[in-house]
């Protein structure tokens, strides 16, 4: 009696298991490298960040929060996340500017399109490294006879008072060496505003013409509150790379103090000083700052989705 | 969101007819305007044309936006010289990564879209969480995991191993959302039919997957060629791809700026190929990062 009770049972869970099991199988390669390359490299790294392997050799005691209370009071790290908000700050406005004039330009269809769009979009395709040879060049800090790069363009056709040393000046440097990025990423920004703007149906623009709305108008209240989930998810993706931002800092500037950022302290940290909790626990911090910005996103693109 | 912004081209002509006249920038300043930011954008472009061609004793303020008073190949031969080996060395890094990274993606899209398990929607973002994490915070361990644990050779085949990984993600987010507009009925019929997972995947769904698969490689090869964190922290000049060898071109002191140009051209050659012939794919990419699909 009881057998025939249980059995029926199992059975259901065996056929649903017959049925997901497969699947999950045909994934578990993928989920067991994932789970270690990211979920237990994060915790070994978080152990590192917590213990006192200040040298290669040093065995890893833990010392709980050390490291990050000494890390957050240092003037030098601090400097490094004032760098990082200065340079998140210009390249979202950058971005997020000139993707939405370019997309505006473009939404409406123009002669060559396809080329401005292509152009645009273009130096997305080339490596931070690669454009970082010409833009360290573009953005020497010489002016006046010794101008080169850009300064010595703004000579050219006469802008002579803009001149500025560019990244070499203090503080506001990071804004300069967001440029690079700005050039490289625009394009991407454009894109997602093209697509959205193209996936507003044209009867809402005809409406509001019906209506007396002037192409201003048209803009304000019709076209663009419908384009903040684009603009919201532009934010976000640019955003976060902007948090992670190395390479380019990297190529132009190497280790140099003034624009330094936690990823370029963290190489530091960890190459030429070769101090791996101090190193863990930058990146620690940079994986806090970007989580916080990524994971209510993922949960909020997820939740969508469901409903 | 890739469909519409590929299908443009055919759909807007549509909308200009009858709104032409009705604007309040005529089509004419929107093109000057479009046509200046062009210039813009190709200033970089420019400066790393005419610096590659100047002979070595040309580089000196004054002129530097004026073009080579004589045109020299010298800085290409150099460059070339010395990118050579690194080229093919990230050719047999990029290619490999994104074809496997590709496969695994397909597999996990089609299992995540199509043959859903107990929390499989859960597990699909813990993975895609993994392209968006720094990867300074997994990076002082993952030198010793593929080194040492694994003991994988540094250079190319432990970044090769990297960069599978770390594709992992993307790929399956591009694969999951397109097979997500596969309609429903041909699995069902599959089903129906008796078929199996393997079976349903290996008949059903492959055949269809190339543009997804053109969107992944493409994407995957472009990043794996152009990414310098990961080579920076596991290879070295003499076993690293083209991302270390250019900079090393180019950040001595001493630099030489006909050479470091025309090395970044090179550099940048494959992928920038890759995207005028199949740039259209390339977007698909692009858009699968805003999560939308």
């Amino acid at each position: 009696m009881t057998e025939q009770v249980v059995r029926p049972k199992q059975r259901r869970h065996r056929t649903r298991v017959a049925t997901w099991g497969p699947g999950l199988l045909l994934i578990s390669p993928s989920l067991v490298l994932v789970a270690i390359f990211v979920y237990y490299l994060i915790g070994q790294n978080t152990k590192l960040s917590l213990s006192d392997k200040h040298t290669a050799i040093d065995p890893e005691d833990f010392v709980g929060l050390e490291n990050y209370r000494e890390l957050l009071t240092e003037d030098r790290f601090q400097h490094a996340l004032t760098n990082l908000a200065i340079y998140t700050v210009a390249f979202l406005a950058g971005t997020m500017f000139f993707g939405l004039l370019w997309a505006v330009l473009l939404e409406r269809g123009i002669r060559g399109e396809g080329v401005f769009r292509a152009i645009y979009l273009f130096p997305l395709a080339v490596s931070f490294v690669s454009a970082g040879v010409v833009w360290r060049w573009l953005l020497n800090s010489a002016e006046g006879e010794d101008a080169a790069g850009l300064n010595r363009l703004l000579q050219i056709v006469g802008l002579d008072s803009l001149q500025n040393s560019w990244w070499d000046t203090p503080n506001w440097g990071m804004a300069a060496i967001a440029l690079p990025a700005i050039w490289q990423l625009s394009g991407y920004v454009m894109a997602l505003f093209l697509a959205g703007f193209r996936s507003i149906p044209d009867e809402q623009r005809e409406a509001a013409r019906i209506d007396g709305a002037s192409e201003f108008q048209l803009y304000r209240h019709v076209l663009f509150p419908q384009l903040s989930p684009v603009a919201l998810a532009a934010l976000i993706i640019a955003g976060h790379m902007s948090l992670k931002v190395f390479d380019i800092i990297y190529v132009i500037a190497r280790n140099t103090y003034q624009v330094e950022v936690p990823a370029t302290y963290m190489w530091q940290v960890q190459i030429l000083q070769g101090d791996p909790a101090k190193a863990a626990a930058i990146a620690s911090v940079l994986l806090i700052i970007v989580a916080v910005l990524i994971v209510p996103y993922l949960v909020y693109s997820h939740r969508a989705e469901k409903r | 969101m890739t469909a519409t912004l590929t299908e443009p081209s055919t759909k807007a002509p549509a909308t200009i007819g009858s709104s032409r006249t009705r604007r309040m920038v005529g089509p004419t300043s929107r093109f000057v305007l479009l046509l200046f930011f062009l210039v813009v954008v190709f200033i970089p472009v420019y400066v790393l044309l005419v610096t590659s061609f100047k002979p070595r004793g040309e580089i000196s303020a004054a002129d530097t936006w004026s073009l080579p008073s004589e045109w020299t190949l010298d800085g290409w031969e150099t460059a070339w010289e010395r990118l050579r080996d690194p080229l093919w060395r990230s050719m047999q890094l990029a290619v490999p990564a994104a074809v496997i990274s590709s496969i695994l993606g397909s597999m996990n899209g089609f299992v995540l879209s199509r043959w859903r398990f107990p929390l499989s929607n859960l597990v699909f973002v813990l993975i895609l969480f993994g392209m968006f994490i720094p990867y300074q915070a997994v990076m002082i361990p993952l030198i010793e995991l593929v080194t040492v644990d694994a003991n994988i050779e540094s250079g190319i085949p432990a970044l090769l191993v990297t960069h599978v990984v770390f594709g992992i993600p993307i790929c399956t987010l591009i694969f999951r959302n397109y097979y997500e507009t596969i309609p429903n009925d041909l699995i069902e019929a599959a089903r129906v039919d008796g078929a199996g997972m393997l079976q349903t995947y290996a008949r059903i769904i492959l055949p269809l997957s190339a543009p997804a698969f053109v969107v992944t490689l493409i994407w995957q090869f472009t990043s794996i060629w152009n990414d310098f964190l990961f080579a920076l922290f596991l290879s070295t000049d003499e076993n690293g791809p083209v991302t270390i060898a250019l900079t090393n071109l180019s950040g001595g002191q001493l630099s030489n700026y006909q050479a470091s140009m025309a090395g970044a051209l090179i550099a940048a050659a494959p992928t920038l190929i890759v995207y005028i012939v199949l740039g259209r794919y390339f977007i698909g990419g692009l858009m699968a990062g805003s999560l939308k699909g």
